[in-house]
Parts: structure tokens; sequence; C-alpha cells
């Protein structure tokens, strides 16, 4: 892993290097991702709180640094997601889209390489993810759902400091432009 | 318009999917209707490697789990090899005590029967040298052991006192090439002097070759040393090979059979008579009775045993109270009651306090003895109903005794006295009959006291 120095601002476009993965990776990543999310609390509820597919479209966001990819990813993670869930199709797929869409602009901008950007923008999304879908809940399904922003903030930074790590190991799958 | 639309083509890609999203929802929504494709679909492609990874993770789960499993059986296993490895050390241990408690009762019974004068010792230690035969024991002059006198246990003789030092003496076994004895066939009545060979069976020497002695006959000491009172056992002929003029018997010494650990020192020897029957050569054990077979007088005999532990005669006096009120113990039902264990029982019998079974057996109420007891020459005139009852030859009275040698009170007195003797040495035992009739060999008629210099040789 490099990293650009100790400036947080990338100068130009061509300074920000997007990096590629194969497709069996991010597929594969991607499937781990829905996986742990409905596998794992089953066995350790504890892990429940982490929400592995919300930092995988991060990633490939932030790595990608293509919007497009960014929002696709998001999309197709979200509505997989929904599928397994309870919900109607498309609420986890709107916020992830956002999310992938915001996380890829960001990482135009940013040097998303640094271990405390990667931690603070995996809280921020997080943060924007949550409330944009209990929005969401609340508009579109007109659900009384509470907004614990004293919860989430915990969460957020929990899912941030794994996220990290989480980053860390996904750099080793990446490729050089 | 194709450069607008390369310009915004990010977000337009966002809106339109955002967009497509919406109305996905909208329509989920509006037509309370799930889009069940898709999520088909997703549970198509999810389920399966969910099922990989259910029995990755089930059969990882019960790998390990079989191995702490396996792995505690291996360490219950340890476990239980030790508490077995434990509990066969303690069983060695225990089968010794058990066999050095009948051992000690049998000298006991032996020392309380016969009619010799006899000090307990216990084989503290052997000789440095490597050819000679000695062994020490832990008796000295101190308890009144003298040179000279004669070793022996309820097996046969063992051997003498060459040294008698304060708190120790040292004893010649008869397997020591300087040892010599007289004996006396059982049956071929044939004399000859007992030799030590350096091994572990021992020579008759001077048997001439007349004398019709065969293998396994008994041997018994003659009393012509003056050392080893006539009667005592000596060993069972191993072989005989004729020879001119005399003939090589070769004797396997029963006195050392089963090992040396308590010896008795015979303090003032007393001849016995030879008894007629075989000898049995089993080791010496006192086993217990066989149940129901000991006779109504045995039994009130038993209670009045004194060589028995306390539990035995707990025991004894439990089993008197019960035959006094006629309860039999082990039955009846729960809550029915007692018999009554604070009764007076007549004197004398099983009821008497502990303190009074402390009183030695009299020669016609032995107590219990060995299964296999060696010769019953060191056994009273009445035998003991248990043993395997050789009586004195009819031919052959027992051994002259002096009139000082246990008949008298005082002198029974003084033997109780030595200090060493179990409690069951008798004072009130009964010196056998004098052996003054024809036939019988010469025997010496004052009692035998040991000689300041022991002749090694005959």
């Amino acid at each position: 892993m490099t990293y650009s120095g100790g400036r947080v601002l990338l100068g130009s476009q061509g300074e920000s290097q997007a990096s590629r993965f194969r497709i069996w990776v991010m597929i594969s990543i991607g499937l781990a991702a829905i996986l742990f999310q409905v596998y794992v609390p089953l066995f350790f509820p504890i892990l429940s709180f982490l929400e592995m597919p919300l930092l995988v479209v991060v990633y490939f966001a932030f790595m990608r640094r293509s919007q497009i990819v960014g929002l696709t990813v998001g999309a197709l993670m979200g509505l997989a997601q929904d599928s397994l869930s309870k919900k109607p199709l498309g609420m986890f797929g709107i916020s992830k889209t956002l999310v992938g869409y915001f996380a890829a602009s960001v990482g135009v901008r940013l040097d998303v390489d640094h271990p405390v950007i990667r931690f603070l923008l995996a809280m921020a999304f997080y943060f924007f993810h949550y409330f944009f879908y209990w929005m969401m809940s609340r508009a579109l399904l007109n659900q009384q759902v509470a907004f614990e922003l004293q919860r989430t903030s915990v969460l957020a930074l929990l899912n941030a400091m794994v996220g990290v790590a989480l980053f860390h190991f996904l750099d080793r799958f990446r490729q050089a432009a | 318009m194709e450069s607008l639309l390369n310009r915004y083509r990010n977000i337009t890609v966002l809106l339109l999917v955002i967009f497509a999203q919406l109305v996905l929802l909208a329509v989920q929504v509006k037509n309370d209707r799930d889009v069940r494709l898709m999520r088909v679909w997703a549970v198509t492609a999810v389920t399966p490697v969910a099922r990989a990874a259910e029995m990755l993770r089930s059969g990882s789960f019960a790998l390990v789990r079989n191995y702490i499993l396996l792995r505690d059986a291996n360490d219950e296993n340890r476990k239980l090899q030790e508490e077995l490895g434990r509990l066969k050390l303690e069983n060695n241990f225990l089968k010794n005590e058990l066999n050095t408690a009948d051992r000690a009762k049998a000298l006991s019974v032996f020392q309380a029967h016969t009619p010799s004068k006899t000090l307990a010792a216990n084989v503290i230690g052997t000789s440095a040298g490597p050819d000679s035969k000695l062994v020490f024991v832990d008796r000295g002059s101190v308890a009144g052991v003298e040179r000279g006198m004669a070793v022996v246990t309820p097996d046969g003789i063992v051997g003498k006192i060459v040294a008698a030092y304060p708190t120790a003496s040292e004893v010649l076994l008869i397997t020591d090439p300087d040892f010599a004895a007289g004996v006396i066939g059982q049956t071929s009545q044939a004399r000859g002097t007992l030799k030590g060979d350096g091994t572990p069976v021992c020579k008759v020497d001077y048997v001439t070759a007349e004398e019709k002695v065969k293998a396994g006959e008994w041997f018994y000491t003659s009393g012509d040393d003056r050392i080893f009172p006539r009667g005592f056992p000596v060993g069972v002929v191993q072989s005989v090979r004729r020879a001119q003029p005399f003939q090589e018997i070769l004797l396997e010494p029963s006195g050392l059979q089963h090992g040396l650990d308590d010896v008795l020192i015979l303090i003032e020897g007393v001849h016995q008579a030879i008894p007629e029957n075989a000898v049995a050569g089993g080791p010496v054990y006192i086993a217990p009775p066989a149940p129901g077979s000991q006779p109504a007088d045995e039994q009130a005999n038993s209670q009045t045993n004194n060589s028995g532990t306390e539990a035995d005669k707990l025991h004894a006096r439990y089993k008197a109270i019960g035959q006094a009120e006629g309860h039999t113990f082990g039955e009846g039902v729960p809550g029915s009651k007692p018999p009554d264990f604070n009764i007076k029982l007549p004197t004398g019998g099983a009821a008497a306090p502990a303190g009074a079974g402390n009183q030695p057996p009299t020669a016609g109420q032995p107590p219990r003895q060995p299964a296999s007891s060696p010769p019953a020459a060191a056994a009273p005139a009445t035998p003991p109903v248990s043993t395997p009852a050789p009586t004195a030859k009819s031919n052959q009275a027992p051994a002259q005794s002096p009139p000082a040698r246990g008949g008298s009170g005082e002198d029974a007195a003084k033997r109780s006295n030595s200090g060493t003797a179990p409690a069951a040495a008798a004072p009130s035992r009964q010196p056998p009959p004098p052996l003054n009739s024809p036939g019988t060999p010469t025997a010496p008629s004052a009692p035998l006291k040991p000689k300041s210099q022991p002749p090694d040789e005959l």
C-alpha cells in the first residue's frame, strides 16, 4: 500500500490512480459480504452490527474511482441485500447506490489509500447510509422509525474500525492500473 | 447534446438507477406485491454458497469438537492409567502388609505352641561377605541372646547365633559352608550331619549307605548337637546318591523357603517329638475358615482367641450378643428392633472385654493355625483343629524335658517376661511329655543352653 505523502487532497485527476480488480474477485468479495451479512450473525449475533456490503461498496467505489462503477456496485449489493431481507426491493439499493456514487466522487478528490481517510470516510458513509435509509423509511414507506443517533454513531465507529482492516485486506486483491 | 450527456453522464446514470429503483419500490408499495423474481435470483445465488459454508463450518466444528473430546479422552485415559498404577502399588503394599501380618501371626502362633522359650527377632541386614551366608537380627545380648543359640522359623531351622552384640546378633544360616547340625530322617531314622553348601540347598553327611533315605523324606533336628532341640524341621530331601561309605544327600531347607523377615531365637530349647506323618511344604499362611465349616467348639475357642485384632474381638462380641439374643445380623426389615449391645455376657465368652482377650490360649485351645503349617513337632500334644495334624509317634515319646522348662508357673512367667514374645506366648503352655521311651534317640536331659563356643562342625 502506498500513501501519497502527507497530503489528503489530490492535486489533479491524473494524480489519482484507479485500481483494477478482476471481475471474479469483485463478484466473490461481494458475494462473501452478502453471505457474511446473512450467515455469520446466525452463529455470532454479536457481529450483526457489521455492515459488510456497505463497506465493500465503499471500498470498490474508493478504489475504482469511477462513479458509474461505484453506483453500479452499490445498486447491485443493495438489491441483493434487499432480496434477502423483508424490506421492499430498493431500500438498501437506493441507499447504497448513493453511497457508491458519492464514495467514488470522494475517492477522486481524496487520498483514499490513507488509513485515517479511510476510517473517517467509512464512518461518514455508514452514517450517511443509515440516515438516508431512515429517511426513506419514513418518506416512502411511512414507517415511524426513530433515528438513534448515539447508537448509529457507535456503530459507525465500529464499522469504520473494521472497515480499515478490511480495506487493508482487500488491497491485496487489487491490480495496478 | 452529446457533449452535454457526456459531461453529465455520471449523474445521469445515477438518476436513472435511482429512478428505476424508486419505481420498483413504488410498484411494490402501491400494489403491496413483492417482486419475487429478484428474490429468487438472490436466494438461488446465495444459498449454495451458504450451504457449502455451513458444511464447512459444521465439519470444522465437528472436527474441533472431536479433537477436544479425543483429547479429553486421552487425558482421562492418562489419569485412569495413573490411578490404576497407583492402585496397583497400593494393592501390592496391602498384600505385603497382609503377608507380613500373616507371617507375624503365624510366628506368634508357633511361638505360643512351641515348648521352647523363644525370642522374636527381625532380620535387619545381611553380611557383607560375598560367600558367607550371614544375617543380622535386631536382638542382641541386651535381650538375652547369646552365641550358639538356635534360630528358627515356623517353617524350620534357619541358623545359629555366631555373634551376639548388645543390640544385634549375627546369624550363620544353614546354607553357609561353615554350618553344621545334627539331623535325623523322619521315616528312615537315619542320622547325619547337616552341612551348608553355599548354595540354596544343604547336604546331609555321614549317612551310611545302608540307611534307606529317599527323596522327599523330611529331616528334623536330632538334638545331638546341643544347639537345636530335637524335632525341629530342617528340610526335605531333594536327591539321594548312593556312595561309599556315605550317601550324598541334598536337602532343601524349609526354613529359608519363604524368605527371612521374622525369626525366633531359641533362648531355651526343649526337645520335641518328630511327627510321624509327612509334612506339608506349603507356605505359612493363615487362611480364614470356610463359612460354616467351623465347629461350634472351635467357634467358642475363636471367640476367646486373643491373637486376633480388635476388630476380630469386636466381631466375636457382637456375634455372641446376637446368639444370646437370638438375633441374626443382616436380617430383619429396616426399623426393626436392634439387639441390645449393652447386655452383659457370661464371663469367658465372646462378650469378654477386649482386655480379657489378651490372655494367651491354652494348649488345649490353640488359636487358629496356619493352613499348611510346617511340622507339627512345633505344635503341642493336642494339635489345632485346622492344622494337618501329625501326631506324635506312638513309639516315640516326646522329648525329655527338664523340670524347669516351661512346666512350672515360675518358669512360664519368666518366659512371658522375655518382653519380645507376643502376648500369645502362653504362660500356661504345657511342655511336651518326656522323651524317654525306648527307641527314642538320645536326648539331653538338661535344658539346651547355648554353649559358649558352639562347634562349627559336629
